[in-house]
């Protein structure tokens, strides 16, 4: 039992990676991006492609796709969520869905419908793993996953309470015109919060590339899973949304001890329990994460 | 039968209102009377076609004018198949099952729905679409439709083929004509004028005195019933239920890109649109993933430069009077009982917040 909350525990870390693009734009932009399960298998199928086509480990990929998924952030701020933003709360909904549409059939156009790995090109780390006391083995990749997920939510807390561009960025989701009286440029804080979210996500889609199989209609799934742990994670602070990736992934674990379909079930359950909870207590959602409080309906 | 229910139109007093009345009850009689004379594969395109305007205006009334955009329609779409297959399983006239099921998704809906409406916006939208997978999960493990496998609505199979082709399509077209009667007659009256000042500004209408929460159940609810319908009656053209196939988020894409095409917030808009989507999908419906991804790129387009669809952009710029169809059932305009409100005018400039 303790060897499968430890893999839970581990997993979590990756939900806690694709959560954390997820919550950083709705907390900053006011804007839940459903195209963020189909950015990240984007992600995915670009290292793979570079990694089966020019032998480029996903490792070193990385150093190609995550500033490509920076660009792409931006892209997708200025170009889509900005102008359809100015539309009210409903239009970015349907403009992200509408994307993710699209890059879903077009990665099925490319690609096919054959599921993809990473692991066969990240060498003996998809299954090397180190032993706890107890005989208990843990894959190497699952630390390394789940070290990242401590050290990119750590480094981003830290980037937006010390830095001065964090501080723009705080200020700009906290209330854009008045920032902008104190001379912080919204558009740009905004494209570059969507930038640094799309490197997250990025990121996400390297570890969904190397732990398991993605396919070109995988991102609805990964989209539902970010959700789900941002959700139970709640607000408070970017160490939340780990939290929330643990409980999410502990639920699956267990749900899968239970019944073979129960690994998704598990999931969706305890998130609508702890909706339920938090909904007959204080009323609150998704809050974001980054200690704000929220802001309130105009 | 079908133009009893278009009754309330003529209750409008203007002349463009009652030709366009006059009209649409001749569309559905020529429509009712139509198998006669189509030929097998058009009448199956036809109930198709109904189904469609049903989907599109069930998520219209929902997001357009209830301001909730939900991308797990298909869950209702789902369950309607699902209990259509359940009802009839248990003994139940399979054409008495469709309607029955849909009751019961309408039911299902309500409980959903004291949970479901007090989240906002996008977390609102993906919070259906979990609900939707969550469901999805539960109906595969029912025995009855082993899992993806599933099964089939044998029960119809003791009508012939054509008896159970018309049959279906009346009932497609009637459905659809009560779908879109009901939806009318609650725009026009006292809700439709709480619906459009919830959809204008929630908390505005709120301070007056409108009931949000209950105004937005019953649009919930109603589009679950209609949705269930949809999918019940799918079911009974297709015959079998493979719980992917139903539970399939594509339903929602459909939605939403009827709805935004044609004008989302408009009563015709969502018709249109959902006749402008019929039309592509008879045409390029083939061409399997880049219709898809047509699709989806038109829906982005649409709601970045062209957020008020094609409906809601007509209506702009050639104004009212000029379309008979529009003003028919242009309702904001002229409530019997709203000229007390200072501004029922400025309730329809101000759409484009919708």
């Amino acid at each position: 039992m303790s060897n499968q909350i430890i893999q839970g525990v581990l997993l979590g870390g990756y939900y806690a990676l694709i959560a954390c693009g997820l919550s950083f734009m709705f907390s900053v932009m006011r804007i839940i991006n459903l195209a963020h399960g189909s950015l990240a298998v984007f992600a995915a199928f670009a290292l793979w492609w570079l990694a089966s086509r020019f032998h480029v480990s996903p490792f070193v990929g990385l150093l190609i796709v995550l500033p490509l998924m920076a660009a792409i952030g931006w892209a997708l701020q200025r170009f889509l969520l900005e102008r359809s933003a100015r539309g009210g709360a409903l239009l970015p909904i349907l403009t992200t869905f509408g994307l993710a549409i699209v890059i879903d059939n077009m990665l099925f156009e490319q690609f096919g419908a054959d599921t993809r790995s990473l692991a066969p090109y990240i060498g003996s780390l998809s299954y090397d793993s180190w032993e706890w006391p107890g005989s208990i083995y843990v894959g190497k990749l699952a630390v390394i996953m789940f070290a990242t997920a401590v050290i990119l939510l750590g480094g981003l807390q830290l980037f937006l309470t010390r830095t001065r561009l964090g501080r723009s960025i705080r200020a700009t989701s906290e209330d854009p015109d008045t920032a902008g009286l104190v001379g912080v440029d919204a558009r740009r804080a905004n494209a570059i919060a969507a930038a640094i979210a799309m490197v997250t996500v990025g990121l996400a889609g390297a570890f969904l590339g190397m732990r398991a199989t993605f396919d070109p209609y995988a991102g609805a799934p990964q989209l539902l899973f970010a959700f789900e742990a941002a959700v139970i994670g709640g607000a408070g602070s970017l160490w939340s949304t780990l939290i929330g990736g643990i409980v999410l992934a502990l639920a699956q674990t267990l749900g899968a001890q239970v019944h073979p379909q129960g690994f998704l079930i598990g999931g969706h359950a305890v998130f609508l329990v702890v909706l339920f909870v938090r909904l007959s207590t204080s009323g609150l959602g998704l809050r974001g994460l980054l200690r704000l409080p929220s802001r309130s309906a105009p | 039968m079908s133009a009893v229910s278009t009754s309330p139109v003529i209750e409008r007093g203007t002349t463009m209102s009652r030709i366009a009345a006059i009209a649409v009850a001749i569309i559905i009689a020529l429509l009712a009377v139509a198998p006669q004379f189509l030929s097998v594969g058009v009448v199956d395109r036809m109930t198709a076609l109904f189904i469609y305007v049903i989907l599109a205006a069930m998520w219209n009334a929902l997001a357009g004018f209830g301001g909730l955009v939900s991308v797990g329609q298909q869950v209702f779409f789902g369950l309607g198949a699902y209990f259509a297959i359940r009802l009839a399983d248990a003994g139940l006239n399979p054409f008495a099952a469709l309607f029955v099921s849909a009751v019961v998704v309408g039911a299902v809906s309500w409980p959903l729905s004291l949970f479901m409406l007090r989240l906002r916006n996008g977390e609102f939208a993906i919070g259906m679409w979990v609900i939707a997978a969550l469901t999805h999960l539960l109906v595969n493990l029912d025995r009855l439709v082993q899992g993806e496998t599933g099964t089939s609505l044998i029960s119809l199979n003791i009508y012939d083929a054509s008896t159970r082709r018309v049959t279906i399509y009346w009932l497609a077209l009637a459905s659809m004509t009560a779908l879109l009667a009901i939806l009318f007659g609650l725009l026009r009256g006292s809700t439709g004028a709480a619906i459009r000042a919830i959809r204008d500004n929630e908390d505005a209408a709120a301070s007056v005195g409108v009931r949000v929460t209950g105004t937005k159940r019953l649009l919930f609810v109603l589009a679950a019933f209609g949705i269930g319908i949809a999918g019940a009656l799918w079911l009974a053209t297709s015959i079998t239920f493979q719980p992917k196939t139903y539970f399939n988020v594509q339903w929602t894409a459909y939605m939403i890109f009827m709805v935004l095409v044609g004008g989302i917030g408009t009563f015709e808009g969502a018709i249109l649109g959902a006749l402008v989507f019929f039309l592509i999908e008879t045409w390029f419906g083939g061409t399997g993933v880049w219709y898809l991804v047509g699709l989806g790129a038109t829906a982005v387009l649409f709601s970045l430069f062209l957020p008020r669809g094609l409906w809601g952009t007509i209506e702009e710029r050639f104004g009212l009077r000029l379309l008979p169809v529009g003003y028919r059932v242009r309702l904001p305009a002229d409530i019997g009982d709203g000229n007390a409100e200072p501004s029922p005018q400025q309730s329809t400039t101000s759409r484009e917040k919708a």
